[in-house]
């Protein structure tokens, strides 16, 4: 059992269907991956027209304003340097969401590079599961840390370390969705009809690997944004000018008793956005893969 | 029996290996002087000609690499540059409260969850049932940061029930060592509760529907004697597999926690090492947290046998 299915809750398939609830739990049920999907389009849209949004600079600094209430001026308040909360969370939106996806499509495009690898030519699969193995025994914040404090602390580089201890879980996938492939008919008439080894990949392989990383995707788009979070809170990731709901909370901390807005604002936000990413991905994998979908 | 349990010690060799060779790459393919990246800026040239002894960085990289393995076996992790104290001291001296806040972690997180999965299970689509999904949910999304600050909200400056910060060790005080490691255990557990319950509680309905519990029932065993004697049992399997998985995930949190409570444990220590560029001190400390999550994978694989006589390779 893979962790995924793990968490999932998944039963075994031939689970007798039970007639469609209409009460009111059932409905929320229902309607969790939409009010998702709504908050995910909510959460984008305030980051992408953040400047619409509010007149603050997020970086202008005011000492003569510092920790300011909630007023009309600033929703939020203000921080201890006196730059206003709301208009940080939402800058820091933009800096969260496209370390997230940054991440995602780093790891995908490696992780679907050496999935295949390892799933097509056997005298890659060795090496390549081995050093996943290795991966996946190293903390994933201790290695991203460790390679932040190498490279540098700038959003490239935060990008590029949170995907390596992401790598080992979509390689897995792609290799297992890819040797599942070949061991089926349609593969082996491909072969026997002279296909070469490029189209048998893109055409009939490949195309195999697609829905289970949409899935996957999400749920690394998520634990990215959660890793970036631990990280920034850290004092590890990302520097202070650039604005990410981990380092807004990581400021807060000293001053977390007097003004606990601070930390708790940015962590709610970021708290919805994953659990929307991750009902999300639960929703795609019931839809896409009915044998795994869990109980409701 | 004798045989897979070999076989499976024998497993690990290769993927330690391979941890070492990603360790080793991490510190020495970086672009750059790898001792001037190990010393930091603000190393001085002694510094800098000490770890360039050390490191033999003239040798060749494979012998380079042979050396090291060499030294690492003999449990010499190398020497911190800021303390000068060897990094195998360093760590036992701090892995007092990481062990502690570990340890009562996974024995809380069972202790609950496991009751509540069972639970969840008996009473499927009961209210019960449907909290503890919504909650499981919930327990993954909330960064642990951030459930440890609503905790200390709440217990410690809002009731004053508890410590805000910091750590006693139990030398010091029984007393002062239990209440210091409550919120931080509670906060770190949260996930751990929701991952296992939800295991637990898919597990059970899958046995549930085997034949020898409908023969349990049939000769009149009470349903509490078939669910936790019959069916808690064969849980056991999944329920430690994903105590295996988890622990790589749970010394990730561990980090975190002990920087939010202010624990003086090996997170912290990681944390102060990255931020004062004692990289002898932070590659230590990965190599050591991967092997601990390789040999704890191993004992979950061998307690497998204990649980299920029927797995065996």
């Amino acid at each position: 059992m893979t962790h995924d299915e793990l968490v999932s809750g998944a039963e075994p398939p031939g689970t007798i269907a039970r007639p469609p609830q209409r009460r009111l739990s059932g409905l929320i049920a229902s309607r969790a991956p939409v009010i998702a999907l709504a908050y995910l389009l909510a959460v984008l849209l305030a980051a992408s027209f953040a400047p619409l949004l509010t007149g603050s600079d997020p970086g202008y600094l005011d000492p003569g304003s510092r920790l300011q209430p909630m007023s009309v001026a600033h929703p939020l308040g203000t921080d201890a340097l006196g730059r206003d909360l709301y208009a940080r969370i939402l800058y820091g939106g933009r800096v969260s969401l496209a370390v997230g996806f940054g991440v995602t499509v780093v790891s995908v495009a490696f992780g679907l590079l050496a999935g295949v690898l390892a799933g097509y030519f056997r005298a890659c699969d060795r090496v390549i599961m081995q050093m996943m193995d290795g991966l996946m025994a190293i903390p994933s914040i201790l290695l991203a840390i460790a390679l932040v404090a190498l490279w540098g602390g700038g959003l490239g580089t935060v990008i590029l370390a949170i995907s390596v201890p992401e790598l080992p879980r979509v390689v897995r996938l792609v290799r297992s969705a890819i040797l599942k492939a070949r061991a089926e008919l349609y593969v082996e008439a491909a072969i026997s009809l002279g296909a070469r080894p490029w189209r048998l990949l893109m055409r009939h392989l490949v195309p195999n690997t697609i829905a289970p990383l949409l899935i996957q995707g999400t749920f690394v788009f998520s634990s990215a944004m959660l890793t970036e979070a631990a990280m920034s809170f850290l004092g590890i990731g990302l520097p202070s000018e650039i604005p990410s709901w981990g380092n807004i909370m990581a400021e807060g901390r000293k001053l977390f008793q007097l003004k606990p807005g601070l930390i708790l604002f940015a962590g709610f936000v970021l708290a919805g956005t994953i659990l929307s990413l991750n009902l999300l991905g639960d929703a795609a994998r019931d839809a896409l893969d009915p044998k795994l979908a869990s109980d409701r | 029996m004798a045989f897979y349990i070999l076989r499976r010690i024998l497993a690990i060799v290769p993927t330690c290996l391979a941890v070492a060779v990603i360790v080793f790459a991490i510190l020495r393919l970086t672009p750059g002087d790898p001792a001037t990246v190990l010393a930091g800026d603000m190393a001085t040239p002694e510094q800098l000609a000490q770890i360039r002894a050390a490191l033999g960085v003239d040798q060749p990289i494979h012998l380079q690499f042979v050396f090291w393995i060499g030294r690492l076996l003999q449990g010499d992790l190398g020497i911190s540059l800021i303390s000068q104290v060897p990094v195998t001291q360093l760590i036992l001296d701090r892995s007092g409260p990481t062990l502690a806040l570990a340890i009562s972690t996974i024995v809380s997180s069972v202790v609950v969850a496991v009751p509540l999965g069972v639970a969840a299970a008996r009473f499927r689509h009961s209210w019960l049932d449907r909290g503890l999904m919504g909650f499981s949910v919930l327990g993954f999304s909330v960064p642990v940061f951030l459930k440890g600050y609503l905790l200390v909200l709440l217990f410690a400056v809002g009731l004053r029930w508890l410590p805000v910060q910091g750590y006693t060790a139990p030398a010091d005080s029984m007393a002062g060592f239990a209440t210091a490691l409550v919120l931080p255990t509670i906060a770190l557990s949260l996930s751990y509760i929701a991952l296992i319950a939800r295991i637990t509680r898919s597990s059970v309905l899958e046995i549930i529907r085997e034949d020898y519990i409908r023969t349990a029932r049939a000769k009149g065993v009470g349903e509490r004697l078939v669910l936790f004697r019959h069916a808690l049992r064969n849980a056991a399997v999944p329920i430690l597999t994903v105590i295996g998985i988890g622990i790589a995930t749970l010394i990730s949190g561990v980090v975190v926690t002990e920087s939010v409570f202010n624990l003086p444990g090996l997170g912290r220590l990681v944390v102060e090492s990255v931020l004062a560029r004692d990289y002898p001190v932070v590659q230590g400390l990965i190599l050591v947290f991967a092997m601990v999550c390789i040999l704890i994978n191993l004992m979950v694989d061998l307690l497998y046998c204990v649980f299920d006589p029927r797995i065996s390779y």
